[in-house]
């Protein structure tokens, strides 16, 4: 594997009143141009990497071991101004839910630009021609209209759009994309994907890819960690996790994804054996975890 | 358990509201139809899915169904009585037996309120008698233990509180429940859990079900027959294993073909 544009080794997030663990010395390497998928349950701590890498983490929990590289550059030792600035410049965040993340009193113009001209210094033309180009690029029809719309005036799948064109308009080599299609439905959530896969091809952009959902995964991603109580139980590449999955977690993740397809497919909860057998995995001290390659 | 009886019939249902953003400062607002001419039965113990993209009219339907909307024109008999435009105070005492599940369990639980006043609330409103005993019986159904009671909305789980939210519409023993879109907010595994114990609660307390969703891979495992819509009318109405084996319309196909399986190798480009 060539070298990785992004690589956290052991990274240990925790709750600053209890000492209490969230994400347990968890490594991840993201060569550059690849998409890596972060897979798992609500409460894994799949976003919380995101936000430790972007340093948004909540004021409750701070890292307290670990190291995040990003382009050959450990982001944690560098001072924090600096470290703001190299993250604002190499990477960008495709949010969940368009509508918490627009704000609902500005037009939509203004919330594209000014990230580009307030915390990059574009000249004010430049960043207006390069968002109006961006949502010619993410197909929005008549893109100057939709710049002076607010973002009640649009649809959920044109505002994801939208915030998919933030998201690249600084041109970032690591863009990370926090659940973006949850909240829409099956076509445009069709749409979407095809729209940030395409982008992140043509612009070569590493991208981290959270979600819940396998299915998902399978056409995105081309690694993906499985997650589960803030450790990495498995990590693979993608076509050996759907052949294969090693980790009886991710066997029983995989039986309890639903397939319209086939009729037998019945939909199993994670079985509380397995359960039991990841926690004793990850609680038990100085237990090797053996599925991870 | 009979199967001849419906308990829904709707036919020919319309429904129009006021489109406020076209509104001219004098006058009325335009209408924009939401539903048009929308007619089947749903048949006791059955599970009918309810599919459709953002915007197709689906949770407008359902609300219509158990009248917190009201439709423009047609009729809706529930067990054969007319509710299409029954005053609310006749509809009170009817309430009870038709219940929804919400969505989001975040809003439609109340967070100041412990679980077991939560599930008490319809059964007070609608003056049953052995409140905490229906309670208590309620949480035993969705399998969480009645220690809960004394918990707020915030202390559970995702998967917790959609249960609260079926025990709520269990609770009063009704005839019919709708659920909206109950899974969507869930990871796989609670939403495999839910699922069962929806499919259970039907088969043991003799249930007809209105399960509205935008997963057709979630109805499959479900419902018994699935009706599609699309812009306010119906595009397909069939069983599901016939939808499923050959969707009859365009649109039910382009669903279909949408859903990403845990496949990498699955064909699955844009149309």
């Amino acid at each position: 594997m060539m070298k990785p544009f992004l690589s956290i080794k052991n990274l240990t997030v925790s709750l600053k009143s209890s000492k209490e663990p969230l994400l347990r010395s968890v490594s991840l390497d993201l060569a550059a141009g690849n998409v890596l998928g972060l897979v798992g349950e609500s409460g894994a701590g799949k976003s919380m990497i995101g936000k430790a890498i972007l340093g948004i983490l909540p004021q409750a929990v701070e890292i307290t071991a670990g190291e995040i590289w990003l382009n050959d550059q450990e982001l944690l030792r560098k001072p924090a101004k600096e470290r703001r600035k190299f993250i604002g410049a190499s990477t960008a965040l495709i949010p969940q839910d368009p509508l918490t993340a627009l704000n609902p009193s500005r037009r939509i113009g203004p919330q594209i630009t000014e990230r580009l001209v307030d915390i990059l210094d574009w000249k004010k033309d430049a960043a207006l021609a390069r968002a109006l180009e961006l949502l010619n690029e993410v197909q929005i029809p008549d893109p100057e209209r939709v710049m002076h719309s607010y973002p009640h005036e649009i649809s959920g799948g044109m505002r994801q759009r939208i915030l998919i064109a933030s998201a690249f308009a600084a041109n970032p080599k690591l863009i990370i994309a926090d659940e973006p299609t949850t909240a829409l439905d099956v076509t445009v959530q069709k749409q979407i994907l095809h729209l940030i896969a395409d982008l992140q091809a043509r612009h070569q952009t590493s991208l981290l890819f959270v979600t819940h959902d396998l299915g998902v995964v399978s056409k995105v991603c081309q690694h993906l960690s499985v997650l589960y109580a803030g450790k990495v139980i498995e990590a693979s590449e993608i076509r050996d996790f759907f052949k294969n999955p090693k980790h009886p977690y991710s066997r029983a993740l995989l039986a309890a994804t639903p397939k319209y397809n086939d009729p037998a497919s019945s939909l199993t909860p994670v079985p509380e054996e397995v359960i039991a057998e990841v926690e004793a995995e990850i609680f038990a001290p100085r237990t090797e975890c053996s599925h991870v390659n | 358990m009979s199967i001849d009886c419906p308990v829904y019939q709707v036919q020919n249902l319309h429904l129009s509201l006021a489109d406020m953003t076209q509104k001219s400062f004098f006058g009325s607002a335009p209408q924009i139809n939401i539903l048009k001419d929308i007619s089947f039965d749903i048949m006791k113990g059955e599970v009918l899915g309810i599919v459709g993209g953002s915007g197709s009219g689906k949770s407008t339907l359902g609300r219509t169904m158990i009248r917190l909307l009201e439709p423009s024109q047609g009729r809706i008999f529930f067990e054969g009585q007319d509710i299409t435009h029954l005053p609310e105070e006749n509809l009170r005492p009817l309430r009870h037996r038709f219940q929804m599940i919400f969505q989001d369990p975040m809003s439609s639980l109340n967070p100041r309120r412990k679980v077991g006043r939560i599930i008490e609330g319809p059964l007070k409103l609608h003056g049953f008698d052995r409140i905490s005993e229906r309670m208590a019986e309620a949480l035993d159904l969705v399998g969480l233990p009645r220690s809960f009671q004394g918990r707020y909305p915030h202390e559970l789980s995702g998967g917790q509180r959609q249960r609260v939210g079926i025990a709520r519409a269990i609770a009063t023993r009704p005839d019919f429940i709708l659920a909206d879109e109950i899974v969507s907010g869930l990871d796989v595994s609670s939403q495999a859990q839910v699922l069962n114990l929806l499919a259970d609660l039907v088969r043991e307390l003799g249930l007809t079900l209105a399960f509205i969703s935008h997963d057709l891979a979630v109805i499959r495992r479900l419902c018994s027959r699935v009706l599609v819509l699309k812009h306010g009318q119906i595009v397909e109405l069939s069983t599901t294993e016939r939808l499923f084996e050959a969707p009859s319309s365009d649109y039910t196909r382009e669903l279909l073909n949408a859903i990403p399986l845990p496949d990498p190798d699955q064909i699955w480009a844009t149309n």
